[in-house]
Protein backbone atom coordinates (compact mmCIF):
# COMPACT_ATOMS: atom_id res chain seq x y z
CA UNK A 1 0.00 0.00 0.00
CA UNK A 2 1.72 3.63 -0.52
CA UNK A 3 0.40 6.54 0.40
CA UNK A 4 -0.65 8.30 -2.65
CA UNK A 5 -1.24 11.63 -2.77
CA UNK A 6 -1.07 13.65 0.49
CA UNK A 7 -2.68 16.42 1.90
CA UNK A 8 -1.85 18.20 5.07
CA UNK A 9 -4.85 19.77 6.74
CA UNK A 10 -4.01 23.00 9.01
CA UNK A 11 -6.83 24.72 11.31
CA UNK A 12 -5.69 28.37 11.76
CA UNK A 13 -7.18 30.87 14.02
CA UNK A 14 -5.47 34.53 14.39
CA UNK A 15 -1.99 32.38 13.66
CA UNK A 16 -0.81 34.61 11.41
CA UNK A 17 2.42 35.20 13.15
CA UNK A 18 3.48 31.37 13.06
CA UNK A 19 1.48 30.07 10.65
CA UNK A 20 4.00 31.11 7.58
CA UNK A 21 6.52 28.92 9.63
CA UNK A 22 4.00 25.82 9.99
CA UNK A 23 3.58 25.70 6.10
CA UNK A 24 7.01 25.94 5.23
CA UNK A 25 8.24 23.05 7.98
CA UNK A 26 5.33 21.06 5.64
CA UNK A 27 7.12 21.66 2.87
CA UNK A 28 10.58 21.12 4.27
CA UNK A 29 9.44 17.89 5.30
CA UNK A 30 8.13 16.47 2.14
CA UNK A 31 7.65 18.83 -0.71
CA UNK A 32 5.03 16.63 -2.55
CA UNK A 33 2.72 17.30 0.60
CA UNK A 34 -0.08 19.95 -0.64
CA UNK A 35 -1.05 22.04 2.18
CA UNK A 36 -4.51 23.39 2.84
CA UNK A 37 -5.05 26.10 5.62
CA UNK A 38 -8.24 26.26 6.87
CA UNK A 39 -8.23 29.74 8.15
CA UNK A 40 -11.53 29.83 10.47
CA UNK A 41 -12.53 33.84 10.24
CA UNK A 42 -9.14 34.99 11.41
CA UNK A 43 -9.10 38.95 12.17
CA UNK A 44 -5.61 38.69 11.14
CA UNK A 45 -3.73 37.83 8.35
CA UNK A 46 -3.79 34.39 8.63
CA UNK A 47 -4.85 33.49 5.21
CA UNK A 48 -2.59 35.78 3.13
CA UNK A 49 0.48 35.01 4.96
CA UNK A 50 -0.55 30.96 4.65
CA UNK A 51 -0.77 32.07 1.29
CA UNK A 52 2.74 33.62 0.39
CA UNK A 53 3.88 30.58 2.01
CA UNK A 54 2.59 28.45 -1.10
CA UNK A 55 -0.38 26.71 1.11
CA UNK A 56 -4.14 26.61 -0.57
CA UNK A 57 -5.97 28.82 1.65
CA UNK A 58 -10.01 27.77 2.46
CA UNK A 59 -11.46 31.30 4.05
CA UNK A 60 -14.61 30.20 6.73
CA UNK A 61 -16.52 33.18 6.32
CA UNK A 62 -17.37 32.89 10.18
CA UNK A 63 -16.27 30.89 12.90
CA UNK A 64 -16.93 27.05 12.64
CA UNK A 65 -15.00 25.86 16.00
CA UNK A 66 -11.15 23.99 15.08
CA UNK A 67 -13.40 20.64 14.32
CA UNK A 68 -15.48 22.33 11.71
CA UNK A 69 -12.47 23.69 10.19
CA UNK A 70 -10.76 20.59 10.33
CA UNK A 71 -13.40 19.03 8.51
CA UNK A 72 -13.54 21.65 5.95
CA UNK A 73 -9.89 20.72 4.92
CA UNK A 74 -11.24 16.93 4.77
CA UNK A 75 -14.41 17.90 2.51
CA UNK A 76 -11.70 19.27 0.72
CA UNK A 77 -9.40 16.59 0.23
CA UNK A 78 -12.20 14.23 -0.42
CA UNK A 79 -13.28 16.39 -3.52
CA UNK A 80 -9.83 16.69 -4.67
CA UNK A 81 -9.18 13.13 -4.14
CA UNK A 82 -6.62 12.86 -1.81
CA UNK A 83 -5.30 9.38 -0.45
CA UNK A 84 -3.70 10.55 2.55
CA UNK A 85 -4.27 13.22 4.88
CA UNK A 86 -2.43 14.67 7.73
CA UNK A 87 -3.89 17.04 10.51
CA UNK A 88 -1.51 19.58 12.11
CA UNK A 89 -2.53 22.98 13.87
CA UNK A 90 -2.18 26.04 12.81
CA UNK A 91 -0.04 27.23 16.22
CA UNK A 92 3.29 25.26 15.34
CA UNK A 93 2.43 22.82 18.79
CA UNK A 94 2.43 19.69 15.94
CA UNK A 95 6.16 19.33 15.02
CA UNK A 96 6.35 18.52 10.92
CA UNK A 97 9.39 16.30 11.57
CA UNK A 98 7.43 13.60 13.25
CA UNK A 99 5.17 13.46 10.16
CA UNK A 100 7.26 10.10 8.84
CA UNK A 101 6.39 8.71 12.17
CA UNK A 102 2.41 9.13 11.73
CA UNK A 103 2.65 8.61 7.98
CA UNK A 104 4.35 5.06 8.55
CA UNK A 105 1.71 2.70 9.97
CA UNK A 106 -0.50 3.60 6.60
CA UNK A 107 2.62 3.08 4.48
CA UNK A 108 2.51 -0.09 5.87
CA UNK A 109 -1.43 -0.34 5.36
CA UNK A 110 -2.14 -1.21 8.89
CA UNK A 111 -4.10 1.54 9.75
CA UNK A 112 -6.96 3.87 9.05
CA UNK A 113 -6.38 6.41 11.17
CA UNK A 114 -2.92 7.14 13.14
CA UNK A 115 -2.85 9.39 16.36
CA UNK A 116 0.13 11.05 17.61
CA UNK A 117 0.20 9.70 21.03
CA UNK A 118 2.07 11.83 24.23
CA UNK A 119 1.78 8.70 25.79
CA UNK A 120 2.46 5.87 24.13
CA UNK A 121 5.93 5.02 25.37
CA UNK A 122 5.75 5.08 29.22
CA UNK A 123 8.72 7.09 29.34
CA UNK A 124 8.31 9.90 27.10
CA UNK A 125 8.72 13.20 28.36
CA UNK A 126 5.59 14.87 28.14
CA UNK A 127 4.49 15.83 31.46
CA UNK A 128 1.41 18.31 31.28
CA UNK A 129 -0.21 19.72 34.13
CA UNK A 130 -1.62 17.60 36.74
CA UNK A 131 -5.15 18.29 36.07
CA UNK A 132 -5.16 17.88 32.43
CA UNK A 133 -2.69 15.20 32.60
CA UNK A 134 -5.87 13.34 34.74
CA UNK A 135 -8.35 14.46 32.25
CA UNK A 136 -6.57 12.93 29.38
CA UNK A 137 -5.95 9.72 31.35
CA UNK A 138 -10.04 9.67 31.90
CA UNK A 139 -11.19 10.45 28.18
CA UNK A 140 -7.98 7.68 27.11
CA UNK A 141 -9.75 5.24 29.39
CA UNK A 142 -12.95 5.99 28.86
CA UNK A 143 -12.92 5.99 25.07
CA UNK A 144 -11.21 2.19 25.75
CA UNK A 145 -13.99 0.92 27.42
CA UNK A 146 -16.55 2.50 24.89
CA UNK A 147 -14.92 1.58 21.67
CA UNK A 148 -13.03 -2.09 22.67
CA UNK A 149 -9.67 -1.10 22.06
CA UNK A 150 -7.08 0.43 24.11
CA UNK A 151 -6.22 4.34 23.35
CA UNK A 152 -3.54 6.15 25.33
CA UNK A 153 -4.27 9.91 23.61
CA UNK A 154 -7.64 10.66 22.40
CA UNK A 155 -6.97 14.81 22.93
CA UNK A 156 -4.09 14.71 20.32
CA UNK A 157 -5.13 16.35 17.51
CA UNK A 158 -2.20 15.32 15.07
CA UNK A 159 -3.46 12.25 13.12
CA UNK A 160 -2.97 10.46 9.89
CA UNK A 161 -5.73 9.41 7.80
CA UNK A 162 -6.20 7.10 4.69
CA UNK A 163 -9.13 7.51 2.36
CA UNK A 164 -11.65 5.62 4.59
CA UNK A 165 -10.68 7.86 7.57
CA UNK A 166 -11.06 10.94 5.33
CA UNK A 167 -14.30 9.57 4.23
CA UNK A 168 -15.89 9.07 7.74
CA UNK A 169 -14.26 12.54 9.02
CA UNK A 170 -15.44 14.55 5.87
CA UNK A 171 -19.15 13.39 6.49
CA UNK A 172 -18.84 13.12 10.60
CA UNK A 173 -16.67 15.60 12.58
CA UNK A 174 -18.01 16.82 15.97
CA UNK A 175 -17.27 20.86 15.32
CA UNK A 176 -15.94 22.43 18.95
CA UNK A 177 -13.58 20.14 20.87
CA UNK A 178 -13.95 17.01 18.29
CA UNK A 179 -10.66 15.19 19.10
CA UNK A 180 -11.79 12.16 21.66
CA UNK A 181 -15.37 11.40 20.35
CA UNK A 182 -13.97 11.22 16.95
CA UNK A 183 -11.93 8.91 18.03
CA UNK A 184 -14.52 6.83 19.59
CA UNK A 185 -16.60 7.21 16.17
CA UNK A 186 -13.73 6.15 14.13
CA UNK A 187 -13.35 2.71 16.72
CA UNK A 188 -17.21 2.32 16.66
CA UNK A 189 -16.84 2.67 12.69
CA UNK A 190 -14.41 -0.16 12.49
CA UNK A 191 -11.50 1.91 11.44
CA UNK A 192 -8.04 0.75 12.24
CA UNK A 193 -6.41 2.56 14.64
CA UNK A 194 -2.41 3.09 15.26
CA UNK A 195 -0.93 5.46 18.06
CA UNK A 196 2.48 6.28 17.58
CA UNK A 197 4.78 8.53 19.79
CA UNK A 198 5.45 11.67 19.02
CA UNK A 199 7.36 15.26 20.54
CA UNK A 200 5.23 17.65 20.32
CA UNK A 201 5.76 21.06 21.30
CA UNK A 202 5.39 23.86 23.75
CA UNK A 203 3.40 26.58 21.99
CA UNK A 204 5.18 29.75 20.19
CA UNK A 205 2.83 32.21 20.83
CA UNK A 206 0.07 33.33 23.16
CA UNK A 207 -0.88 31.11 26.48
CA UNK A 208 -3.12 28.04 25.87
CA UNK A 209 -6.76 29.29 24.59
CA UNK A 210 -8.60 27.19 27.11
CA UNK A 211 -10.19 29.20 30.20
CA UNK A 212 -11.75 27.39 33.30
CA UNK A 213 -14.97 28.19 31.93
CA UNK A 214 -13.87 26.75 28.84
CA UNK A 215 -12.34 23.66 30.48
CA UNK A 216 -15.47 22.80 32.31
CA UNK A 217 -17.35 23.18 28.76
CA UNK A 218 -14.88 21.04 26.98
CA UNK A 219 -15.26 18.30 30.19
CA UNK A 220 -19.19 18.25 30.02
CA UNK A 221 -19.50 18.26 26.28
CA UNK A 222 -16.88 15.86 25.95
CA UNK A 223 -18.70 13.03 28.32
CA UNK A 224 -21.93 14.52 26.93
CA UNK A 225 -21.08 13.68 23.69
CA UNK A 226 -19.05 10.36 24.67
CA UNK A 227 -22.28 8.66 26.33
CA UNK A 228 -24.42 9.86 23.23
CA UNK A 229 -21.69 8.06 20.75
CA UNK A 230 -22.01 4.81 22.67
CA UNK A 231 -25.39 5.03 22.41
CA UNK A 232 -25.72 5.22 18.53
CA UNK A 233 -25.04 3.06 15.85
CA UNK A 234 -22.43 3.71 13.67
CA UNK A 235 -22.14 1.81 9.94
CA UNK A 236 -19.38 -0.53 9.95
CA UNK A 237 -17.59 1.23 6.96
CA UNK A 238 -16.75 -0.39 3.85
CA UNK A 239 -12.65 -1.46 3.32
CA UNK A 240 -12.45 -0.63 7.11
CA UNK A 241 -10.94 -4.00 8.66
CA UNK A 242 -10.31 -5.78 5.66
CA UNK B 1 -63.79 24.69 42.84
CA UNK B 2 -61.65 27.97 40.62
CA UNK B 3 -62.67 31.06 41.54
CA UNK B 4 -64.41 32.46 38.60
CA UNK B 5 -62.20 35.92 38.44
CA UNK B 6 -59.51 33.47 37.97
CA UNK B 7 -61.14 31.75 35.37
CA UNK B 8 -62.45 34.73 33.40
CA UNK B 9 -58.30 35.84 33.58
CA UNK B 10 -57.44 32.33 31.99
CA UNK B 11 -59.78 32.76 29.49
CA UNK B 12 -58.73 36.03 28.33
CA UNK B 13 -55.08 35.51 28.57
CA UNK B 14 -55.46 32.32 26.49
CA UNK B 15 -57.81 33.78 24.05
CA UNK B 16 -55.14 37.16 23.83
CA UNK B 17 -52.02 34.56 23.07
CA UNK B 18 -54.18 32.72 20.48
CA UNK B 19 -55.42 35.93 18.56
CA UNK B 20 -51.56 37.12 18.57
CA UNK B 21 -49.94 34.20 17.10
CA UNK B 22 -52.65 34.13 15.04
CA UNK B 23 -52.06 37.77 13.78
CA UNK B 24 -48.52 37.39 13.58
CA UNK B 25 -48.64 34.04 11.38
CA UNK B 26 -51.01 36.24 8.90
CA UNK B 27 -48.60 39.16 8.99
CA UNK B 28 -46.13 36.40 7.93
CA UNK B 29 -43.94 37.02 10.90
CA UNK B 30 -44.41 33.84 12.17
CA UNK B 31 -43.94 30.29 10.55
CA UNK B 32 -47.35 27.67 10.40
CA UNK B 33 -44.66 25.45 12.03
CA UNK B 34 -43.68 27.48 14.98
CA UNK B 35 -47.07 28.79 15.54
CA UNK B 36 -49.00 25.29 15.69
CA UNK B 37 -47.10 24.77 19.52
CA UNK B 38 -48.51 28.03 20.66
CA UNK B 39 -51.52 28.04 19.38
CA UNK B 40 -51.66 24.26 21.59
CA UNK B 41 -50.78 25.93 24.11
CA UNK B 42 -53.01 28.60 24.01
CA UNK B 43 -56.16 26.34 23.28
CA UNK B 44 -54.98 23.83 25.89
CA UNK B 45 -55.05 27.09 28.49
CA UNK B 46 -58.63 28.40 27.06
CA UNK B 47 -60.52 24.71 27.76
CA UNK B 48 -59.02 24.66 31.08
CA UNK B 49 -59.99 28.16 31.83
CA UNK B 50 -63.14 27.96 30.48
CA UNK B 51 -64.17 24.03 31.72
CA UNK B 52 -64.02 24.84 35.47
CA UNK B 53 -65.56 21.10 36.49
CA UNK B 54 -62.89 19.91 34.11
CA UNK B 55 -60.05 21.69 35.94
CA UNK B 56 -61.31 20.34 39.48
CA UNK B 57 -61.54 17.25 38.54
CA UNK B 58 -58.10 17.15 36.62
CA UNK B 59 -57.18 18.83 39.71
CA UNK B 60 -58.53 15.99 41.83
CA UNK B 61 -56.53 13.41 39.85
CA UNK B 62 -53.31 14.94 40.32
CA UNK B 63 -53.87 15.66 44.31
CA UNK B 64 -53.81 19.20 43.86
CA UNK B 65 -56.50 19.36 46.47
CA UNK B 66 -56.34 23.00 48.20
CA UNK B 67 -56.14 25.19 44.61
CA UNK B 68 -57.42 23.95 41.06
CA UNK B 69 -55.81 26.53 38.99
CA UNK B 70 -52.50 25.48 40.19
CA UNK B 71 -53.13 23.01 37.66
CA UNK B 72 -53.30 26.03 35.22
CA UNK B 73 -50.08 27.26 36.42
CA UNK B 74 -48.59 23.35 35.57
CA UNK B 75 -49.98 22.80 32.20
CA UNK B 76 -48.97 26.33 31.00
CA UNK B 77 -45.63 25.60 32.24
CA UNK B 78 -45.13 22.34 30.86
CA UNK B 79 -45.93 23.70 27.69
CA UNK B 80 -43.20 26.33 28.09
CA UNK B 81 -40.46 23.61 28.41
CA UNK B 82 -41.97 22.01 25.25
CA UNK B 83 -41.78 24.95 23.26
CA UNK B 84 -38.38 26.12 24.39
CA UNK B 85 -37.13 22.04 23.77
CA UNK B 86 -38.34 22.66 20.58
CA UNK B 87 -36.87 25.66 19.77
CA UNK B 88 -33.58 23.83 21.07
CA UNK B 89 -33.47 21.37 18.78
CA UNK B 90 -34.66 23.73 15.45
CA UNK B 91 -31.22 26.09 17.01
CA UNK B 92 -29.25 22.58 16.70
CA UNK B 93 -30.56 21.83 13.18
CA UNK B 94 -29.69 25.66 12.31
CA UNK B 95 -26.51 25.41 13.63
CA UNK B 96 -25.40 22.20 11.40
CA UNK B 97 -26.75 23.58 8.64
CA UNK B 98 -25.00 26.79 9.05
CA UNK B 99 -21.53 25.47 9.56
CA UNK B 100 -22.42 23.28 6.65
CA UNK B 101 -23.05 26.41 4.80
CA UNK B 102 -19.92 27.85 5.92
CA UNK B 103 -17.95 24.68 4.58
CA UNK B 104 -19.20 24.90 0.98
CA UNK B 105 -18.69 28.58 0.68
CA UNK B 106 -14.99 28.67 1.58
CA UNK B 107 -14.49 25.31 -0.91
CA UNK B 108 -16.87 27.14 -3.61
CA UNK B 109 -14.31 30.41 -3.58
CA UNK B 110 -11.27 28.39 -3.22
CA UNK B 111 -12.38 26.84 -6.12
CA UNK B 112 -13.38 29.95 -7.94
CA UNK B 113 -10.12 31.96 -7.45
CA UNK B 114 -8.13 29.02 -8.13
CA UNK B 115 -6.15 29.54 -11.62
CA UNK B 116 -7.27 27.47 -14.39
CA UNK B 117 -4.91 25.31 -15.51
CA UNK B 118 -6.43 23.63 -18.57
Amino acid sequence: MTLGRIIAVVPAYDEAEVIGKVVDEIRAFDPTIDVVVVDDASSDETASVAETHGAVVLRLPHNVGIGGAVQTGLKFALAEGYDTAVRLDGDGQHDAGELGKLLAPLERGEADLVIGSRFVDPGGSYRPPFARRIGIRVFARLVSILGGERVTDTTSGFLALDRIGIELFAAEYPHDYPEVEATLVALKSGLRLSQVQVRMRERETGSSSITFVQSLYYIVKVLLALLVASLRRYPRLEGARR
Amino acid sequence: MTPLRVSLVGVVASLLLILIVLELVRGRRLKERYALLWLATGVVLLVLSAWREALNTIAGWLGVTGYPPAVLFAVATLFILLVLLHYSTVLSKLTDENVELAQRIALLEERVARPKTD
